[in-house]
């Protein structure tokens, strides 16, 4: 049942040039649940969710929000939208003038218009949401650790309360034990603002620990989708070529990356 | 014939096409900067970096330019004639040498950190953060500082001016032995308000162009390092050869006959 979806992506194609990256998506995100999407570097993934973000034109195919289709729409009904939408990017992408707390409530601050002072208590309490000091909050980002920042970039995301969190490799880069933390966080993150949540990456803990559902994108297409606990045995050649990290199979790695 | 013309008209065509994806981004630049929401912290803080931080530098250059430019005309021209002298200063400096030099100056220090800073902000995804922030990022980054480039150079012109005007008459009275009096007064008469006006005019489109290059060559800085250095070298050499040919049409405009 199509209202029971917050996100459906249907034939969503984009290339750069003669450079096909999406070749036809079509991905369904069924409203208060987890997807995680797996696939190399340089599959597609990252313009995937810029592409439903609105951040780049797809050239062909249908996103549809909450049933409402986004592809296409005027400036305002699309900044309406993205007030659903909080993302965690793959590098944090902090605002490095600003200090912490400021990055948290920029978007209660700068989006909503809302006061400073209430916004600080707000960004001060999401900042405790992911285990942070108050006096983190008067630090700039360049003098946080990447996994801070991690944290950091994680409040903002869920600051304004969004319907629709995005998060972009949100592991690469950390060790393994900050790696379980961010995980960790992010269930408990989305389950806090009782959120619907859609991941990229390819690390395969990380999906077992966030995941309700999972897909594999490659060379553009989802090649396989499911629940995230079947994904030992999912009986695709892809997938477990992905899942166990073999050389040979029928995964051939593209020498560009996007 | 073909693999001569091919090369010749590609490089055309891509001419074009970056003057249209310019003129493209300058349309959507103004627009946002004349739609709310404004934001005046910013636009606060941009004005003290362009005007506030640039006043030493373009002070600098106004002073030792009104000094030489009485020395050269000086000993150059062999003009002492205490009516000329004052005349050709001000002539000179607020219709042409203060507003392009200041401009150049300001070109250098404004053009290319605003486009390494934009730029870094581009590679790094701050800028795709800023609209997931419900923030439209023309009107965060780029408003303000078209707003601050109008607004600030032609003040700051303004007062390299009087700075300029002040050098030349320190050489004059001090080296060259006019008679001060005299100077002070062939001054006064000598300052024209089209001169000025038009000086003016032309820095604030100079400004315009300064800042506009900076955030456009910041805004689509691609890769990384190598990206943003290249969008910085970028930014500031075409505001510099903007702003010359920009200066030609504007004399012609106010002036020509």
């Amino acid at each position: 049942m199509s209202t029971d979806l917050k996100i459906k992506v249907r034939g969503l194609k984009k290339a750069f040039g003669s450079n096909v990256v999406l070749d036809g998506v079509d991905l369904d995100v069924p409203r208060g649940q987890s997807l995680v999407v797996i696939g190399g570097s340089g599959t597609g993934k990252s313009v995937m969710i810029k592409c439903i973000l609105g951040l780049l034109k797809p050239d062909a195919g249908s996103i549809e929000i909450d049933g409402e289709e986004v592809v296409g729409m005027s400036a305002r009904d699309r900044e309406r939208v993205m007030k659903k939408f909080g993302m965690l990017f793959q590098g944090s992408a902090l605002f490095d003038s600003l200090p912490v707390w400021e990055n948290v409530a920029f978007g209660l601050i700068s989006g909503r218009g809302m006061n400073r002072n209430e916004a600080k208590e707000i960004a001060l309490r999401k900042l405790s949401a992911v285990g942070l000091q108050p006096e983190v909050g008067e630090l700039f980002p360049a003098e946080l650790s990447g996994g801070m920042q991690k944290r950091v970039g994680l409040a903002r995301a869920i600051a304004a309360e969004p319907e629709i969190i995005f998060f972009d490799e949100p592991t690469t880069g950390l060790d393994p034990i900050m790696a379980q933390v961010i995980n960790e966080l992010i269930v408990t993150c989305v389950e806090m603002v009782g959120a619907t949540a859609l991941s990229i990456t390819h690390d395969m803990h990380s999906l077992r620990e966030i995941g309700d559902n999972a897909a594999m994108i490659y060379q553009g297409k989802i090649v396989w989708s499911g629940a995230a606990k079947d994904i030992d045995n999912s009986g695709n050649p892809y997938v477990e070529q992905f899942v166990k990290g073999k050389a040979e199979g029928p995964i051939r790695m593209p020498v560009r990356s996007f | 014939m073909t693999p001569i013309l091919q090369p010749i008209g590609r490089t055309f065509l891509n001419g074009l096409s970056a003057i249209g994806r310019l003129s493209l981004f300058a349309l959507v630049a103004v627009r946002h900067c004349l739609t709310p929401p404004f934001y005046p912290r910013l636009l606060v803080r941009q004005m003290i970096e362009i005007g506030y931080y640039s006043l030493p530098y373009v002070g600098m250059t106004a002073v030792f330019t009104g000094m030489v430019l009485v020395l050269q005309t000086y000993t150059g021209f062999n003009v002492n004639a205490e009516g000329l002298m004052p005349q050709i200063v001000v002539l000179s400096l607020t219709r042409e040498l203060g507003p392009v030099l200041a401009a150049l100056i300001v070109a250098g220090r404004i053009g290319a950190s605003m486009a390494a800073e934009i730029g870094t902000m581009r590679v790094t995804e701050q800028i795709d953060a800023l609209s997931t922030l419900s923030t439209n990022p023309f009107k965060y980054l780029i408003a303000p500082r078209l707003w601050a480039g109008v607004t600030m150079l032609p003040l700051l012109v303004g007062i390299g001016d009087v700075i300029g005007v002040f050098g030349g008459y320190f050489v004059a009275v001090h080296k060259l032995g006019f008679n001060e009096g005299n100077f002070l007064k062939n001054i006064s008469e000598a300052t024209k308000f089209l001169d000025v006006f038009s000086g003016l005019v032309k820095a604030a489109v100079f400004g315009f162009t300064i800042t506009l290059m900076g955030c456009y060559h910041g805004f689509n800085s691609k890769g990384g390092a190598q990206g943003v250095g290249k969008a910085t070298t970028n930014a500031v050499a075409t505001s510099m050869i903007l702003i010359l040919i920009l200066d030609y049409i504007l004399t012609e405009l106010f002036f020509a006959k």
